[in-house]
């Protein structure tokens, strides 16, 4: 199966690979998916208290080509967008700027699964509610 | 490097390259000496028809078959199980139901088997030890006084082991079942013979063997005993009746050439594919946490199996599949994110399953080649694992496998 050039140029050279300071206040940390699954996506954001913008976005994915260019590219669009604009975020979005394949489609849902889990950590942390997570697809 | 043709072939289980002296021994045969062999009244069909008698003596002689009547031409292997495992069900009903196999066949046996239950056979799967081996006692075990037919390949594709084929064969016999072999990844790789080893029946490929696509064989033993298979398909009645279709005689005449140039170059090929083979494993096996899979010893001399923990299989071929082709076992192109069947049965970690890399090496394999796969695995590994939460996890002497993971 070929891949899409936008997921070749995300795994050559991805971006935002990293780790931050879990413990801190500030950073919000998503780890979803199971090694036995074959992907496993951490993500994390770190927030501006001031503004509510996220200030920086960081990854690291155990997975496919797909699943590295879906979690990559998370992190690009994270940066800079505020908490409640980063949870508008859909997996067809990333399915659309990706090129993936059917077959591929559960890379992009765990990438917005991630991303819901990071902010949902970030909100705990803040003291307000997690917000209730809606699956677009069972996988 | 100077010279090195990209990209690098290392899947040679899945399917080995035409010899260029097979090619040239099939050529005359696409038109000059384009007879049918069952065509019994004119030079064209008997040219064809000794071409053919040719080559089932060239592979005969290969398997150590006492006659060249033993060979039943078919498409392939997959062919050739149906037929051994369909037609000694139907042959041989009144006498029994009962087929034995294991767990790490190819789909050709396992899906035939369980067609055949949908049909009212019994079959049981041998479970494989941690070494991807069975034991002659699991065969004894499992036989009743309806068992027909045991079939164990010889060779398992994926990791490249070598069943104790001789003991099984006997443990079936004298259970009053006839033996039966997938040895597809074996004939023309290790030496085989079907009187040595007691098989009554055996199904092999010539594209294993750098022979072409769309031929293979299945070997019927003729005396001691008399081995019968009822036809699956339905027609002319070619092949001693077991297989109707007009032969593809450019097919068999590459098949036997590639069956005798196996016989006398398969010395000193497995002996230098031994020394290839060892080396990209040692090298690779240098680095943290990767582990072969399938027993060490017992396995052909050119298949690799091996897992890098805590790195994907598919994510870290990605890295090189431009320059080398390996297979990967983990099947997540298929929605199932299902890892392979075969590690699983070890008793592999899913995880585990889901990182390795199968390579297999083959004639046309140089040093150069691996040399260069080395580096480039060794790379992409490093890669992955610098992009990779559970080996950052790991490093930080967290254990994987006691983590709590969210339903996916």
């Amino acid at each position: 199966m070929a891949y899409s050039e936008k997921v070749l140029d995300h795994y050559n050279n991805p971006r935002n690979v990293g780790t931050l300071d879990k413990g801190s206040k500030n950073v919000g940390t998503g780890l979803v998916g199971a090694p036995e699954c074959g992907d496993v996506m951490r993500l994390q954001i770190e927030v501006e208290e001031t503004t509510g913008l996220i200030k920086d976005a960081k990854f690291k994915t155990f997975g496919c080509g797909s699943a590295i260019a879906s979690s990559s590219l998370a992190t690009e669009w994270l940066k800079g967008k505020t908490v409640d604009e980063a949870i508008g975020i859909d997996n067809m979005d990333i399915v659309e700027e990706l090129e993936l394949p059917p077959v591929k489609i559960h890379c992009s849902v765990l990438a917005e699964d991630a991303i819901k889990a990071a902010i949902n950590d970030y909100r705990v942390k803040q003291g307000l509610e997690p917000i209730v997570q809606e699956h677009s697809i069972v996988h | 490097m100077s010279g090195l043709k990209l990209p690098i072939y290392l899947d040679n289980s899945a399917t080995t390259p035409t010899d260029p002296r097979v090619v040239e021994a099939m050529i005359p045969y696409f038109y000059e000496k384009m007879g049918n062999a069952a065509s019994r009244n004119h030079p064209f069909g008997w040219v064809a028809e000794e071409a053919v008698d040719y080559a089932r003596e060239q592979i005969a002689q290969l398997i150590g078959a006492s006659s060249s009547k033993e060979i039943i031409f078919t498409s392939g292997a997959t062919e050739a199980d149906n037929l051994a495992l369909k037609g000694v069900a139907e042959m041989y009903a009144r006498r029994g139901n009962h087929i034995i196999t294991v767990k790490t066949e190819h789909k050709a046996i396992l899906d035939t088997c369980k067609q055949l239950e949908k049909q009212g056979c019994t079959v049981s799967y041998l479970e494989v030890g941690s070494d991807g081996l069975i034991t002659p006692e699991q065969v004894r075990e499992a036989m009743t006084d309806k068992t027909i037919l045991v079939s164990v390949m010889m060779v398992n594709n994926e990791l490249g082991v070598r069943q104790p084929i001789e003991e099984i064969a006997k443990v079936a016999h004298e259970g009053g079942a006839l033996f039966m072999s997938d040895a597809t990844q074996a004939v023309g790789k290790i030496p085989v013979d079907v009187e040595a080893m007691g098989i009554d029946l055996m199904a092999f490929t010539a594209h294993k063997m750098y022979g072409p696509k769309g031929v293979g064989a299945l070997y019927v033993r003729r005396k001691r005993p008399r081995v019968k298979v009822t036809a699956q398909m339905d027609g002319g009645g070619h092949e001693r009746g077991m297989r109707s279709g007009t032969l593809n005689v450019p097919g068999i005449v590459g098949f036997g050439k590639a069956a005798e140039l196996a016989r006398l170059e398969m010395d000193e090929e497995s002996k230098r594919l031994r020394y290839l083979r060892d080396k990209l494993e040692n090298e690779l096996m240098q680095m943290e946490e990767t582990y072969l899979n399938g027993h060490p010893e017992h396995r052909v001399p050119h298949i690799s199996n091996i897992s890098f923990k805590y790195v994907e299989g598919e994510g870290l071929m990605m890295g090189f599949n431009q320059e080398i082709a390996v297979s990967s076992g983990s099947a997540c192109t298929s929605a199932s994110l299902e890892p392979s069947y075969v590690l699983i049965a070890l008793g592999l970690d899913d995880e585990l399953a889901h990182s390795s890399l199968r390579f297999s090496l083959g004639r046309f394999t140089t040093e150069e080649q691996i040399d260069y796969a080395i580096e480039k695995v060794r790379n992409a590994v490093n890669r992955m694992r610098d992009l990779s939460p559970l080996w950052e996890m790991y490093k930080e002497g967290i254990d994987v496998s006691t983590v709590e993971w969210a339903e996916h």
